[in-house]
């Protein structure tokens, strides 16, 4: 499955949530923490280096470090980040072990040995973390999010009812070419693509609040991951609505990842913007408006390539 | 059919070109009798206003009969006979519900254009740049009208095209020029530039019940029709110094109004400032000629109102924001938002009340619309208005 199917629409409602462990490695380091700084004693007899007249200063000093991974972990914003430093003290812990090993022996030597193959341990597992931490992220980075709104003079129940029912959503995104729905919540989707192809994925609703707002997400197995939500919020001063929408895609890596991109949109933000212009045009007028310039509404491309303003060649008809 | 193309800088020419179709459901395809060429059309034609392409077909003053409807246009009939007001407006979203038609949110399908240099997308507007929507024009013999259930007017048969056509631009422009002065009782009003627009809002303030109208401009041949038809006094600007005339036909207030009918190709008569603007114009610093806006500023009352219905399209420099900030003045602008003004307007001419086709000067057909350009922008054979006809 792609990593992307897990994290991409919580991701767009709430902050940045990462896989679980570093955030739990956070929580387990903020305990050992607390317990070096404030009771260093019976950690030092535990780990066999109670004999060491520095060791009421040392643990208590590795214990605030501690602290300050597992704050930085449980509420940081960039855990992959922290996830690393976790894993720098884990090196040094390892290392001191060592030093402290080599001048003990019996009880004592027995006790440092078993710390030493459970910080072993427990800095494999932080490698690990920070390595998925990192993935999320590279992943996340290359995922495209726009927010945007516009405001539709009709009900929230209007334009709520127009967008539930998926099969009108072509009528106003441009890249869009067909929307088949195949139940009450799923959807099959085909997406104009590079030189003439198609994308095409399953999409299903993952929340749907009448009048309020709608959520949907392709399925695993899509090229292009990608979800969204549109709000429906009445505009303040009885001017109908506001659709704020969030969408989000992950274009695959590589060269036709690129060219996927360049599909969606050289500017994503622009298409999302004129596609809701469309959208407010068809709820308000009942139709996408054209002109001779731009026959089929606006888009992007034909902004910038218009035909002269002059009824379209003989024959042509809609 | 025939159309008037926009070939390039003072350029244009009539060619062939497909007879429009209805796109749209509430679309109607209009047999034009009579269109008009206007000062806008000028901005044009000099290249001063941009995103315009080769072929583009002017005009976005017409009138005729009505050959087809979309099956949503259900106020109409094929051989109805219509006006066509200039912006093209939907109806249905909060600006057009509110009146304000030439700002209306959906008829500019190159509203991201827009949006990038004027912040937001205005109306879209007939044969007046891809900017505004990249709509084929008026001077032709057909053309495709949008949202046709709710922009065209139905004309009584006695109410002549040479009257009726005033109402696609020119008289509710004048109109709303006036009417944004607010005029009260006892009050002057100052009209920069007497060509159709400023003549027509001389009339219009003089109907909303000005004391006094004062026109100003440089041809006298315009400025004997303000005298005659609008009940103006003039100001020839080459002839005498503006705001001390101003001054002294006020009794050093000032007048309570002033409208700029002019817009961003105003001339001035002091050469060394005409010199400044056109210059910064010609290389593009400047995008607009402004001396009567400026001047208007200057003239106003102190608490007056400055009404802008002449047009721009970009950035104005050296514009005196000390003087109309310190002295609490207000401006008042837009498109004219025709559909609102088509009705009572229609009105006032069954009435009597006003005469709007005064200012025309030239007739000519269609196929001699470049004439008509020439003749209107060098103000030649005191060339006040063209009306070109099929
Ligand atoms: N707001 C609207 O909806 C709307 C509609 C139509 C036209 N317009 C604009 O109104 C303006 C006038 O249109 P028109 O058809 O009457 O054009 P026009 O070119 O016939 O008239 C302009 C007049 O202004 C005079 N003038 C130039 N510089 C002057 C100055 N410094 N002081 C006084 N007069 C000066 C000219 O001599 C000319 O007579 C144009 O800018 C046009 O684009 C706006
Ligand atoms: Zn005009
Ligand atoms: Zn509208």
């Amino acid at each position: 499955m792609n990593p992307i199917d897990g994290v991409l629409l919580p991701e767009l409602d709430s902050p940045v949530r990462d896989p679980h462990l570093p955030r739990a490695l956070g929580w387990l380091s903020l305990a050992l923490g607390a317990s070096a700084v404030a009771a260093p004693g019976p950690l030092a007899r535990l780990t066999g280096i109670d004999d060491s007249p520095a060791a009421g200063t040392v643990i208590p000093a590795l214990g605030a470090r501690e602290l300050g991974h597992g704050l930085g972990l449980v509420a940081g914003r960039r855990p992959s980040g922290w996830a690393w430093t976790r894993v720098a003290g884990d090196a040094m812990d390892l290392s001191l072990l060592g030093w402290a090993m080599t001048d003990r022996s019996g009880e004592r030597r027995r006790r440092l040995a078993l710390t030493t193959a459970v910080v072993a341990g427990i800095t494999a597992l932080d490698v690990l973390a920070a390595l998925s931490a990192g993935r999320a992220r590279r992943t996340r980075d290359r995922t495209i999010r726009i927010d945007m709104a516009v405001t539709v003079n009709r009900t929230p129940a209007e334009a709520y009812r127009y967008w539930r029912d998926m099969e009108n959503l072509p009528r106003f995104m441009s890249h869009v070419e067909a929307i088949r729905t195949i139940d009450l919540r799923r959807s099959h989707w085909t997406v104009r693509g590079p030189a003439g192809r198609h994308v095409e994925w399953d999409a299903e609703i993952v929340d749907d609040q009448p009048n309020r707002s709608i959520a949907w997400r392709s399925l695993p197995g899509t090229p292009v991951p990608n979800a969204g939500r549109v709000r429906f919020v009445p505009a303040p001063g009885e001017r109908g609505t506001e659709v704020r929408v969030q969408l989000g895609y992950v274009p695959p890596a590589g060269a036709v990842g690129r060219a996927v991109a360049k599909v969606f949109g050289e500017e994503p933000e622009q298409q999302v913007r004129d596609d809701l212009r469309r959208f407010k045009q068809v709820l308000e007028t009942g139709d996408v408006v054209r002109s001779d310039s731009s026959p089929d509404g606006i888009s992007v491309r034909q902004q910038v390539m218009q035909r002269p303003a002059q009824p379209l060649p003989n024959g042509f008809r809609r | 059919m025939k159309a008037t193309a926009w070939m390039g800088r003072d350029s244009v020419k009539v060619i062939d070109v497909p007879d429009p179709t209805i796109l749209s459901p509430r679309d109607a395809i209009v047999r034009i009798s009579t269109t008009a060429i206007c000062g806008s059309d000028m901005h044009l034609y000099h290249g001063y206003i941009p995103a315009m392409r080769k072929g583009d077909i002017l005009g976005h003053e017409f009138m005729g009969e009505v050959v087809e409807v979309g099956p949503q246009v259900r106020n109409l009939r094929p051989g109805d006979r219509v006006v066509v007001p200039f912006p093209i407006a939907c109806g249905h979203c909060i600006s057009c519900q509110r009146g304000l038609y030439s700002v209306c949110e959906n008829s500019n399908p190159n509203a991201g254009i827009a949006e990038k240099i004027m912040g937001h997308s205005p109306a879209g507007i007939f044969g007046y740049s891809h900017l505004l929507g990249g709509y084929a024009g008026g001077q032709a013999e057909y053309a495709r009208v949008p949202f046709a259930d709710v922009g065209p007017l139905k004309l009584p048969d006695e109410v002549p095209d040479e009257q009726a056509v005033m109402l696609a631009d020119v008289f509710p422009t004048g109109y709303m020029g006036a009417e944004m002065c607010d005029i009260k009782p006892g009050q002057l009003v100052a009209v920069w530039g007497a060509g159709p627009v400023g003549l027509l809002a001389a009339a219009s303030a003089r109907l909303l019940g000005a004391e006094r109208v004062f026109v100003i401009d440089r041809y006298p041949y315009r400025l004997r029709l303000a005298r005659e038809h609008a009940g103006a006094e003039t100001i020839n600007y080459e002839e005498s110094d503006v705001l001390d005339t101003l001054n002294e036909l006020t009794a050093g207030r000032g007048p309570d109004a002033c409208i700029d009918a002019v817009g961003l190709e105003g001339h001035h008569g002091n050469a060394a400032i005409y010199a400044y603007d056109r210059v910064k114009q010609g290389v593009r610093v400047e995008t607009e000629r402004p001396p009567a806006l400026r001047q208007a500023i200057l003239a106003c009352r102190s608490g007056g109102v400055v009404s802008v219905v002449g047009a721009y399209g970009g950035f104005v420099d050296k514009f005196p924001m000390g003087a109309f900030m310190n002295r609490s003045l207000t401006m008042r602008t837009g498109q004219c938002h025709v559909q609102r003004y088509l009705r009572p307007l229609l009105e006032r001419i069954q009435r009597g009340e006003i005469d709007p086709s005064f200012i025309v000067s030239h007739r000519m057909p269609l196929k001699d619309a470049a004439k008509g350009y020439k003749l209107f922008q060098k103000k030649q054979d005191e060339c006040s208005k063209v009306l070109l006809t099929a």
